[in-house]
């Protein structure tokens, strides 16, 4: 943010901003499906192989080539369908979205028009206010298929990385891998919520399409990826405004920063007696702004016409019913099973997963540690480290470093304050618990003669204490185990040291 | 009426990237106009019982099962290219789009 330019006396901060207009969302999210080969040809998916190795005929747009639709494609699309709570298509149709532009070799992407083969779904959320939980129902308005674009590299130009000549290289591995764009109906009456709302049900959805093993839903990679429309009306004055679209949000905290960026941007603009452009804009990671993109000469005009090559796609109600019934637990029932195994108090299992934690927490039990101590690591130390370096926690430690730190906690090899520094070691880089433990020495102090040394240097230092305690004033015993884990650098366990004085002062 | 007027073709060869002159907009409208004429008139017969076709044979769910066959190699995906660099297909720069 350039914070040289002051900001004008009346600027609208985002409380002041959802206290005079009325948010109103739109999401649409691009999910990569997980299938081996891509949607029209038998091309490896795989992620990173060396440029155009992952090409044929087909994928490439070649005259005569013909594309047939991947079963598994279609199956995954009718299950996200289904967890949507959408309906199925009786009869569903691919179609041409023409466009000239080299990401696409064919000239045209294969995608879904007006006949999609999911539509008019819902996805119930909560999300946590300060007056407790709130449910929200975001309505979907469809779920399509398509295939995603090849990826292109700019040499030289204003955007190229190389100047001089210029041309942009294309590498058509990732064309044509299967495409779901799932879109929502317009989302309205989240008030000041909104960004929570959106967030919650980008969550949500990532959640559900885990859980349905169709895509692996990674963000950062772009395996989904979220465009969020944001429009703003006067409060209570029943109008819509007119929408920016962001595009390519890449990670949850990003979708609800975006939301509240573009609140600020247009509401401030209205204040000035601005209008709203109807644009792409992209989402800037270090501000939480957004900027205009390049406005395109020519409105949307892709001249959309069934695709000739493939056939209808007519999902019979045996087919439908057999899907419905391999679809998984949901993420809503299975987060309500799991506070209950864990006995979770209502405020906590919030807190775990609004900060996208449950799944390491589960993990982290699976791999054996006690739940209370999984849940109280995630939520405590790792958080607040992960804060201080304004990431995500998940990105800091793995659920099998955590079990592992936890599992020397529980059999005594380490007590707590020992722990942090193992775990603040895995998160500086320095190796595997075990190795940041060899490494930096950091062992707790079970030696009984070890401990009885330091317990009489601190006795023969304040010999008055002693006596208090040999008289029975066990709350004294304070000051002389603090001396202990002082000497001994923290490396003692407590307990251990308070029993062994106790004892050796007749107690 | 015309169906198609010489604009719509401007447009078209502008949304297609395709450079045309005058005379050969002129041309490419009186042509096109003739082959939309031509469908127009095929529409007339249809009745309400013919469902708009896509696809010459009625057939549905044709699918593939997941299953990976081997890819061209990059020399044979790229012999083709009028230009390549990097094992890449090279093309111009079209701006104004990212
Ligand atoms: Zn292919």
């Amino acid at each position: 943010m350039s914070q040289m330019v002051p900001m004008p006396l009346n600027y609208l901060n985002y409380d002041e901003a959802v206290a005079k207009y009325e948010p109103t969302l739109g999401l649409e999210v691009h999910v990569e499906l997980n299938t081996k080969s891509k949607m029209f040809c038998s091309c490896s998916t795989e992620f990173g192989g060396e440029p155009n190795t992952q090409t044929c005929p087909v994928c490439l747009g070649l005259p005569g080539a013909l594309p047939v639709v991947n079963g598994k494609a279609i199956e995954s699309t009718i299950l996200i369908g289904l967890a949507l709570n959408c309906s199925i298509a009786p009869f569903s149709r691919f179609a041409r979205k023409n466009y000239f532009y080299p990401d696409m070799p064919k000239n045209f992407q294969t995608s879904q028009y007006d006949e999609p083969i999911c539509v008019n779904g819902y996805l119930d959320i909560e999300i946590a206010t300060e007056e407790g939980p709130k449910q929200f129902r975001v309505e979907i308005e469809r779920v399509h298929m398509e295939e995603d674009t090849g990826k292109s590299l700019h040499v030289g130009g204003a955007t190229g990385r190389i100047h001089g000549a210029e041309y942009s290289l294309l590498d058509y591995n990732r064309a044509g891998i299967p495409l779901v764009e799932i879109v929502t109906k317009i989302v309205g009456g989240t008030g000041k919520y909104a960004p929570q709302v959106a967030r919650a049900y980008v969550s949500e959805l990532r959640d559900i399409l885990r859980s349905l093993g169709v895509s692996d839903v990674k963000m950062e990679q772009g395996s989904m990826r979220c465009d969020v429309n944001v429009s703003l009306s006067p409060l209570d004055s029943g109008t819509l405004g007119t929408r920016s679209e962001t595009k390519n949000v890449n990670s949850l905290r990003s979708v609800e920063r975006a939301v509240i960026g573009e609140v600020i941007r247009q509401s401030n603009r209205l204040e000035a007696g601005e209008r709203i452009v109807q644009e792409t804009r992209h989402f800037l990671e270090e501000s939480g702004q957004t900027r205009p993109g390049r406005s395109k000469e020519q409105a949307e005009d892709y001249r959309y016409f069934p695709e000739p090559d493939l056939v209808p796609v007519a999902p019979d109600s045996g087919w439908i019913e057999a899907l419905r019934a391999t679809l998984p637990e949901r993420p809503s029932a299975r987060r309500a099973r799991l506070k209950a195994e864990w006995s979770v108090p209502d405020k906590e299992m919030t807190s775990l997963i609004n900060a996208g934690l449950l799944d390491v927490v589960q993990e982290t039990i699976e791999l054996g540690a006690e739940p209370i101590r999984a849940r109280s690591w995630w939520l405590g130390e790792i958080s607040r480290l992960a804060n201080e370096r304004d990431v995500d926690p998940t990105t800091l430690i793995t659920p099998t470093q955590v079990a592992e730190v936890i599992s020397l906690i529980q059999n005594g090899d380490l007590t707590d304050n020992l722990a942090r520094q193992v775990v603040e070691g895995v998160i500086a880089g320095a190796g595997r618990p075990s190795e940041v433990i060899a490494q930096r020495g950091l062992k707790v102090v079970s030696d009984d003669a070890a401990l009885m040394l330091a317990i009489e240097a601190a006795i023969a230092a304040q010999p008055e204490t002693a006596e208090r305690i040999r008289g029975g004033n066990i709350p004294a015993a304070g000051a002389l185990i603090g001396a202990v884990m002082k000497a001994t650098g923290g490396q003692a366990d407590a307990a251990k040291v308070r029993e062994l004085l106790l004892k050796h002062l007749g107690q | 009426m015309a169906a198609i007027s010489r604009d719509d073709v401007a447009h078209l060869a502008k949304l297609a990237r395709i450079s045309m002159n005058d005379s050969e907009l002129d041309h490419l409208a009186e042509e096109m106009d003739l082959i939309l004429g031509a469908v127009a008139r095929v529409q007339e017969v249809a009745g309400r019982d013919v469902p708009p076709t896509s696809h010459p044979i009625p057939v549905k769910n044709v699918v593939r099962e997941d299953l990976v066959r081997p890819s061209l190699t990059p020399q044979e995906a790229l012999s083709g290219a009028p230009a390549q660099s990097e094992d890449r297909f090279k093309v111009p720069q079209i701006l104004g789009e990212e």
